[in-house]
């Protein structure tokens, strides 16, 4: 299953309204991504629970219909 | 999840110092990912404990809800959620895994 990279965005912007999001397609196959995340709400946060809250954005569809996304996530 | 199954995993990050769920062996990795965090445990010499989750579909299951996180591999160092690929790797490549290492005192090549 594959998934489009705007829709991974769209999640990720509804969860984290002010965060820079940028994708990239590694394979070529929308099945591996990576996201480098920028936001403000990371402040604070360590990386496990930044990491979170992008996994949580995509409501499971991690691991299911979202094969591979590499994150990054970066304080703004 | 069911008890017997968390307890399974507790009994796995709690007699192991270094444990890595992941896809596969260290000897024979599954996915890059679990290959990658193998990789940099054996470049430092780490001794740690591989659970293939390949193997047991309720570990399988079963880790993601234990750590509240949806991907494998993991890392565990005494007891602690250390994070996946992209976080270990950015702390070998930081220098901070070796921190986490020496405070946690766990024997690796310095």
């Amino acid at each position: 299953m594959a998934m489009d990279s705007k829709e991974i965005e769209k999640h990720i912007k509804e969860a984290l309204p002010d965060a820079v999001v940028e994708i990239q397609d590694l394979a070529g196959d929308g099945n591996h991504y990576s996201a480098t995340v920028t936001s403000a709400k990371f402040s604070g946060k360590n990386k496990i629970e930044q990491h979170k809250i992008v996994y949580n954005s995509l409501k499971g569809k991690m691991g299911n219909e979202l094969h591979a996304l590499a994150i990054k996530t970066k304080e703004a | 999840m069911e008890q017997q199954i968390k307890d399974q995993i507790e009994n796995e990050i709690s007699n192991n110092e270094v444990c890595l769920f992941m896809k596969g062996t260290p000897e024979a990795p599954q996915c890059g990912f679990s290959m990658a965090v193998s990789n940099m445990l054996k470049i430092l010499e780490v001794n740690f404990k591989g659970v293939n989750i390949l193997e047991n579909e309720h570990i399988r299951q079963g880790i993601k809800e234990f750590s509240e996180w949806p991907t494998i591999p993991q890392l565990y160092i005494k007891k602690e959620f250390v994070g996946g690929c992209d976080i270990v790797k950015e702390m070998y490549e930081s220098g901070e895994l070796k921190k986490i290492l020496e405070k946690k005192q766990i024997n690796f090549k310095k």
